[in-house]
């Protein structure tokens, strides 16, 4: 006779619930997360420094330990049980919670940093005081809401981090990649300009690349890199070459996933804190939709903005300087007016339709307002001063859209809100991805039973069984480049690869494993 | 215009009616009591698991139905009138045809055991037998699943996610034996386990017994044990939904006998997917393959006959995939279960049980037949052209590598691979 076992859990049930080693986890993290509410609400902390380290001791214990508690038991494999039972993953009470107080956090940062206790004129309070030690130990100076900001960021990529790395543990390119994004952020989004500052050098970070890095043409930055002597010289030429020359290279090399889920800081914050929320990103047709225009809408706007305040930056006198206001708005108009011929000269057939006339849209404003410009005299550029416009994108995009969208929303619009609609350092990326890049998602023959893990899992929203169902390679301008879809896949459907550009884009609709003369005869006629 | 109707909205129904729309203008309609849209039934385990939503199943969006004209209606047939080629549905309602697909598929087994039909006691293959299994498991704790075939093995995953525990009695001396080889099938066996899954092999049952409420309460096997549980699922293999045709003039045998048309013995009226067949298989297939892919296949050849492109059914290689917890698994060619003087098997196992893989060839000439691949990730389009060429082991073993289907920075195991079946053939004289 056999027993059955009677079990204490209350079986049955979906697997929602956080076990004790969770809760506890939770707590220990919650209470270090309190220490840092409590110096917000101004309590003033004496001895800064233990108050700061006892915070964020509680939080990265808290958080590893919940990630262990979670993972570490398990064997190698996916962990996506419970994802769409849970409250804080499945827009629950939790989600709404968490995206509330990101978001209230965004909005205070951005524009009441006094209420973080930054005073002009006067010593820092609240959480900025707390946070002076650790300041003064790496850039030598008073704490701002910005190095407040760096410095949570930092954390939570690493914390995270590491539970994104017990999860994909079986997944050597998920825990590579993952290193990668931590180093980038710790090393040069975070150390590295402070200690620029400290050393009296421009805040300088070499990957936060143009137009990402909105203000890196702006007039005061260009004043710094060529007021600090050599040193300035090289960080502009980084910047530039990182635009024109080393992005192209390994974005055709490996397709935009080098910056995008291994460098950038805002794909390091999406892909460890924003794990969790990876399949909330509306996969529908209509979204693809409002991704492309919007996505772009925002490039053009940085170009524009980006344009006026370099011309507002120079000069008239070409005896000074040879880049003079007008040199510079005939080099941009050449250069546009070189890359777009070349795109319809070579691409014209790999474009689809709406494509084409988006470019061809977007090409005529931009000749557009710099003709007009250029014959309207020089005294305002584009009908306002320059700055304007670029304190208009700092709002609208640099804080609005990728910070309290981008961010505050996670739990509600998924991780990669800003990567998919608002980056425009993607968009130039993916234009180049989808058509001058050996990276694609391979599909393996017939192999695909369309179960929908790969799209539901994609957080750029891309329909990926559309494709594997369909055999065709998947090749999108929006894809990261993350490797989940090909994890989570459980028939060993998708990699992802860098092969040659020959047959890179294919379609095939009847797949393999069928009579070879009809594969042929339908495959013939799709194409 | 022509109509053609076909009933079932699975993988092969929807196949065939999109090949259909997209070489015709005929009017199709697809019929189904199942679902109102096509979902992707290999995908019902990730559902009750949480992995995804009912929403994310279906493969295409709602509008793409109307938007390529092919008219989706939920009936349920529960006659065909073949003379006057018309359908009655459950409602009362009737349709014409002018050509019709039966592409119903699968329902699950029953042997004729006692207490099959309690309440308790499920298949799963459907829509409704996920809900069903919802319901089933509200209060559930222990769990007896029979017969280890790949449903099986699934819903052992689904219920552990749930803590159920779970007993999983299946006939065979180690999981699947019945396809695959020993070694492989002790290597799964040994995987599943080790998720907590109380698996034993060489265990039939005798009786299912009622308790409350005509509710399951207990399974007996033939060695008389007695398993409490509360659930039951018959996972025993699944065989063509065709009760509702039984006593026409269709000709039937376990399925829908087909001929290399895919057509029946009544004009006009055709058979694809689990629900169909084969009359004279092609050497390397069988007469039914209820498999995903399968369906499709049956479905693009059936809509070019339909669009006046007559073509028979001829399935290239064989290759299927699942997966078993966290093993995946992928075939390529023909593995028999067991060696014969015309197959023979060379087995590798990495030390951390999650990877293995099987290759048969034929002793004589020394070709190539197939590979089963666990844990590892293969190339198709490699395997289907080593297969076609009718290549010899040493050309596979030497190539491993370049089918090779991880994702990058992988650990690759092909050196090792080699090395070990070198000494296996230089040992062994097959």
């Amino acid at each position: 006779m056999s027993k059955t076992e009677n079990n204490m859990s209350l079986a049955g049930e979906p697997p929602a619930k956080l076990n004790v080693g969770q809760k506890i986890a939770s707590a220990i993290g919650l209470l270090g997360l309190f220490i840092l509410v409590l110096a917000i609400v101004n309590v003033n902390f004496p001895h800064k420094t233990l108050w700061l380290s006892l915070s964020f001791g509680l939080i990265t214990l808290g958080t590893i330990l919940f990630a262990y508690k979670t993972y570490a038991h398990k064997t190698p494999g996916i962990k996506n049980d419970g994802v769409w039972f849970k409250s804080m993953t499945n827009r629950g009470f939790w989600a709404w919670v968490t995206g509330i107080g990101l978001t209230f956090f965004y909005v205070i940062l951005y524009w009441y940093p006094q209420y973080l206790g930054l005073h002009e004129n006067a010593d820092n309070t609240g959480i900025i005081a707390l946070f002076d030690p650790l300041s003064y130990l790496i850039n030598g100076g008073a704490a701002s809401q910005w190095f407040v900001y760096g410095t949570l960021y930092t954390l939570a990529i690493f914390i995270f981090g590491y539970k994104f790395i017990l999860k994909y543990k079986h997944n050597k390119y998920e825990v590579l990649r993952t290193f990668s994004v931590m180093f980038f952020q710790l090393a040069f989004a975070f150390l590295l300009p402070e200690i620029l500052v400290r050393l009296n050098q421009p805040y300088f970070n070499p990957a936060n690349i143009w137009p990402l890095n909105y203000d890196f043409f702006a007039g005061y930055k260009l004043n710094s890199f060529f007021s600090a002597g050599t040193l300035g010289t090289i960080m502009f030429a980084i910047g530039v070459l990182s635009v024109f020359v080393i992005s192209p290279i390994l974005t055709y090399k490996y397709g935009k996933r080098w910056y995008c889920s291994w460098v950038c800081g805002c794909g390091g914050m999406a892909e460890t804190a924003g794990d969790p929320y990876r399949h909330l990103s509306d996969k529908s047709l209509f979204a693809w939709k409002v991704e492309r225009w919007v996505i772009h809408s925002v490039l053009v706007f940085a170009t524009v903005m980006t344009i006026a305040v370099v011309y507002s930056f120079l000069g008239e006198n070409s005896a000074k300087f040879w880049l003079t206001k007008d040199v510079f708005l005939w080099m941009s108009t050449g250069f546009l007016t070189l890359l777009f011929a070349g795109l319809m000269l070579f691409k014209r057939q790999e474009l689809a339709k709406d494509a084409k006339y988006g470019a061809i849209g977007y090409l005529v404003v931009i000749l557009f307002i710099i003709a007009l410009n250029y014959f309207s005299g020089n005294s305002k550029i584009f009908f306002f001063p320059g700055y304007k416009l670029r304190e208009w994108y700092g709002f609208l995009i640099g804080a609005a859209f990728s910070g309290v969208i981008g961010v505050g929303f996670y739990p509600i619009f998924g991780n990669r809100v800003w990567c998919r609609f608002g980056c425009p350092m993607a968009a130039i990326l993916g234009m180049q991805q989808r058509l001058f890049s050996k990276f694609r998602i391979t599909t393996n023959g017939g192999q695909c039973i369309s179960c929908g893990n790969c799209s539901t899992y994609c957080e750029m929203g891309i329909d990926v069984r559309a494709y594997a169902q369909k055999g065709e390679n998947i090749v999108r301008s929006s894809c990261v480049g993350c490797g989940i879809c090909a994890a989570v896949c459980p028939r060993g459907v998708l990699k992802l690869e860098n092969d040659s550009l020959d047959g890179r884009i294919n379609s095939q609709e009847v797949l393999l494993g069928n009579d070879v003369d009809l594969m042929d005869l339908v495959n013939q006629k799709s194409k | 215009m022509e109509h053609i109707v076909i009933i079932g909205n699975g993988i092969a129904g929807i196949t065939c009616a999109r090949h259909i729309r997209k070489n015709s203008n005929k009017k199709i309609t697809v019929i189904s009591a199942e679902s109102d849209y096509f979902f992707s039934r290999t995908a019902l385990m990730y559902v009750y698991m949480g992995h995804m939503q009912w929403r994310h199943l279906k493969p295409y969006e709602d509008w793409f139905w109307k938007k390529n004209k092919i008219a989706l209606k939920n009936a349920y047939v529960e006659q065909i009138d073949f003379e006057q080629k018309t359908l009655h549905f459950s409602s009362k309602e009737t349709m014409i045809y002018d050509k019709l697909v039966l592409a119903t598929g699968s329902v699950y087994n029953k042997f004729g055991w006692d207490g099959e039909d309690l309440d308790g006691v499920q298949g799963l293959v459907s829509k409704q037998d996920l809900e069903l299994l919802e319901k089933n498991t509200k209060k559930c704790q222990q769990a007896v699943i029979i017969g280890g075939g790949l449903i099986g093995v699934e819903l052992a995953e689904m219920l552990s996610t749930r803590n159920i525990n779970v007993k999983f009695l299946i006939r065979e001396e180690a999981f699947w034996h019945n396809i695959l080889p020993l070694q492989d099938a002790k290597f799964i066996s040994a995987h599943i386990k080790s998720h907590g899954i109380d698996l034993q092999e060489n265990t039939e049952i005798q009786k299912i017994k009622a308790g409350k409420n005509n509710r399951v309460e207990a399974v007996e096997t033939k060695e008389r044990e007695e398993i409490k549980c509360d659930l039951v699922g018959l996972c025993a293999g699944v065989k063509p939904n065709i009760a509702f045709l039984k006593n026409t003039s269709l000709e039937l045998d376990r399925g829908i006998l087909v001929d290399e048309f895919l057509a029946t013995n009544i004009p006009a009226v055709y058979a694809i997917g689990d629900c169909a067949q084969v009359k004279n298989p092609l050497p390397h297939r069988k007469s039914i393959e209820a498999v995903w892919y399968v369906g499709r296949m049956m479905g693009e050849t059936l809509a070019q006959t339909l669009t006046g492109n007559k073509m028979p059914y001829k399935p290239g290689n064989w290759f299927n995939s699942a997966k078993f917890f966290d093993i995946e698994y992928q075939t390529y060619g023909k593995v028999s279960p067991t060696e014969n003087s015309e197959e023979k098997h060379l087995h590798w196992e990495h030390a951390n049980k999650t990877k293995a893989i099987t290759i048969a060839f034929n002793p004589e000439n020394e070709e190539f037949l197939g590979i089963n691949t666990f844990g590892i990730r293969m190339r198709h389009a490699v395997f289907d052209a080593w297969l076609n060429q009718k290549a010899s082991l040493n050309m596979v073993l030497r190539n491993l590598e370049s089918a090779n289907f991880d994702p990058e920075f992988y650990k690759t195991y092909e050196k090792e691979i080699f090395r070990n079946f070198q000494q296996d053939l230089t040992a062994k004289t097959f």
